[in-house]
């Protein structure tokens, strides 16, 4: 049996201090199987987002213990996070490309973090990327040159262009279109599928939960199994 | 490291931000040197005179502050000196500040007179290292004759063209200098300082008939040469215990420089070392002017410190979720503090380089305006590129600490 690629057990978090002291994650636990498409949905302010970035080590871990990618997050280094977080595709809501840089560009930003990818096969490797989100076409594009949509297919070219074991995405299909919305994630899934890639996709978009192998929900910081065939 | 040049990139995808930063930044390269520049100027043109005195001890009053505002002092020490060892020649020298008349006045608005800097020395003496003195000797024993200065400002009149012109006919400039008709007998290149717009070498007799109040025996300046072979040092020392009255010397002097610089009884005796920074001292010191040009400096240097931080945390805010995305990704710290120096640094070299060629043109303009010795010199243009990337430095230390909040968690 292949080890989960997030283990998170009673997980806590709070956020304030002193009498704001506010709990926003009540025991949060679970697990993420390699390859395995997880949607989490809940209403605003539910936590969604909090747990998102705990798991990608974009905050440190309170109570509780959350593995990603086998590495312990509770009470590591900062240099370990950042190390950790090279290796997890980020997709946000807004597409946050660098609007200075071309979109093999963007791509490319993401490669030059693996030190292990040649410079001499980065370019080529960009634009193979940019081509299988269908955006051969457009590699030598400003961001502000692009639509929505392609703009947020960048970002997945950008989050999936080093094979990474965990993409995370978070409402990738807000700011988009219906249409759009469900190319991107389509996209995002066949990719990442054929990559062997898990999942965690924080979305309020029903249109999209088909595409899950798992939902999991989460209300007031607690979470809750659904079965995404039932 | 990075095959993409983000900071390059980012820079030049603003290209009007590019642009107002580089003025800004070119603007603030000009404004310093153009200060260093005139300093360098003046206290260059303050010596050039002292620089061309074929002398190597030189003794003047003690009450004497500068080449324009001379006390002068009997000639007996002067004299008395041409017994000590080691000296080999004498010279004295006369100094004064006469109204020259511009004998080609055009009329108001211009003045018609102006003051001049009148040399006086012996002929036949090797006093200046100017070749065209050393030629117009003869012309210099005549009564009323001066040697005039080619490189004086112009409104002391066209005396140089003039003087080539009326040559070939035979004919001499004439003008008058405190009021006492005189001929010009000849040209020699000094140039204008600060303190004298322009200069006339004349003959120790002709000096006393223009300054016809100066007592006789009072020289201004007493020009020593030394034997080949002489021990600088050692002579100052004789002249130290030879002369009449107490050594005094300035307690604000090193022991070394009090070796070359020192005052016995009524004469004040320096090297020509000490000479030279006698009269530097001055200017820097005792006058408003070094001041001044250090102070323009220091605001070059603060304005250009403030447009480039202006610029630099523009740019900084501007991309503050790119940098938080970034640091998401898994960018360190680091790199984002490297990409703003080095903004930092391509702004600082880019704008040196058009300040410079402007401040080429500059000094030439001034050059011409003014007959100062204005010149761009590899010290300066390294100083400056120093100062525009310190500049910088500063500056992106400063737009640097906005990088740290760029927080990764709050962009989801």
């Amino acid at each position: 049996m292949l080890q989960p690629i997030i283990t998170i057990e009673n997980v806590s978090h709070y956020f304030g201090a002193g009498r704001l002291r506010k709990q926003i994650l009540f025991d949060v636990t679970t697990i993420v199987e390699p390859g395995e498409v997880v949607i989490m949905t809940g209403p605003s302010g539910s936590g969604k987002t909090t747990l998102l970035t705990l798991i990608g080590a974009l905050r440190s871990t309170q109570e509780g213990s959350l593995k990603v990618l086998g590495q312990e997050l509770r009470g590591g280094s900062e240099s370990k996070l950042v190390e950790l977080r090279r290796n997890i595709g980020y997709i946000f809501q807004a597409h946050n490309l660098l609007n200075s840089l071309r979109a093999w560009q963007n791509v490319q930003m993401s490669i030059e973090l693996h030190s292990d990818i040649p410079a001499s096969e980065s370019r080529d490797r960009a634009e193979a990327m940019l081509e299988a989100v269908g955006l051969a076409d457009w590699a030598t594009q400003y961001p502000n040159e692009l639509s929505g949509g392609q703009k947020q297919r960048v970002a997945i070219a950008r989050a999936l262009v080093c094979n990474p074991k965990l993409v995370l995405a978070d409402e990738p299909t807000a700011a988009l279109d219906k249409k759009s919305g469900r190319d991107v994630v389509e996209i995002m899934h066949d990719l990442a599928k054929k990559q062997g890639s898990a999942i965690v996709l924080v979305t309020h978009d029903n249109r999209i939960l088909d595409l899950a192998d798992r939902i999991i929900h989460m209300e007031d910081g607690r979470l809750s199994s659904l079965d995404a065939s039932a | 490291m990075f095959a993409i040049p983000l900071a390059w990139l980012q820079l030049k995808r603003e290209t009007v931000r590019l642009l107002v930063a580089l003025a800004g930044i070119g603007f603030a390269v000009i404004l310093m040197f153009l200060q260093l520049g005139f300093q360098a100027a003046l206290f260059e043109s303050a010596v050039t005179l002292h620089q061309k005195l074929e002398g190597d001890i030189f003794l003047i009053s003690p009450q004497s502050t500068s080449l324009t505002s001379m006390k002068s002092f009997p000639d007996r020490r002067l004299y008395q000196s041409l017994g000590f060892a080691g000296v080999d020649a004498i010279s004295p020298i006369y100094l004064g500040l006469g109204i020259w008349k511009n004998p080609y006045w055009e009329g108001p608005p211009a003045s018609q007179t102006r003051s001049i800097l009148v040399i006086g020395m012996v002929p036949g003496d090797k006093v200046f290292a100017l070749p065209e003195v050393a030629e117009n000797q003869s012309q210099l024993r005549l009564t009323d004759v001066v040697l005039f200065d080619r490189a004086s400002r112009e409104e002391f009149g066209p005396i140089s063209k003039k003087f080539e012109a009326l040559k070939a006919t035979g004919g001499l400039v004439k003008s008058e200098i405190e009021s006492r008709r005189v001929e010009v007998g000849g040209l020699f290149s000094l140039g204008a300082s600060f303190g004298a717009d322009g200069n006339l070498i004349t003959s120790d007799l002709n000096f006393r008939r223009i300054f016809s109040k100066r007592e006789k025996g009072m020289i201004d300046v007493g020009l020593i040469k030394l034997k080949s072979g002489a021990d600088l040092e050692k002579t100052l020392a004789r002249f130290r215990q030879n002369l009449p009255g107490t050594a005094r010397t300035d307690p604000k002097k090193t022991a070394d420089q009090t070796k070359e610089d020192f005052v016995v009884g009524d004469v004040r005796v320096l090297s020509k070392k000490a000479f030279i920074a006698f009269e530097q001292n001055y200017w820097k010191e005792s006058t408003a002017i070094g001041f001044i040009f250090t102070l323009g400096t220091a605001i070059g240097f603060v304005v250009g410190t403030v447009i480039v931080y202006q610029i630099l945390y523009t740019d900084v805010t501007d991309h503050l979720a790119e940098y938080a995305t970034l640091k998401a990704m898994g960018y360190k710290n680091r790199y984002l503090l490297s990409v703003v120096f080095q903004e930092a640094i391509i702004l600082a070299v880019m704008g040196y380089i058009p300040g410079y060629i402007l401040c080429l043109g500059l000094y030439n303009v001034t050059r011409s305006a003014t007959a100062l010795p204005i010149s761009m010199t590899l010290d300066r243009g390294i100083l400056v590129l120093c100062l525009a990337i310190l500049m910088c430095v500063i500056s992106g230390a400063v737009a640097v600490r906005k990088v740290q909040d760029a927080d990764p968690a709050d962009i989801f």
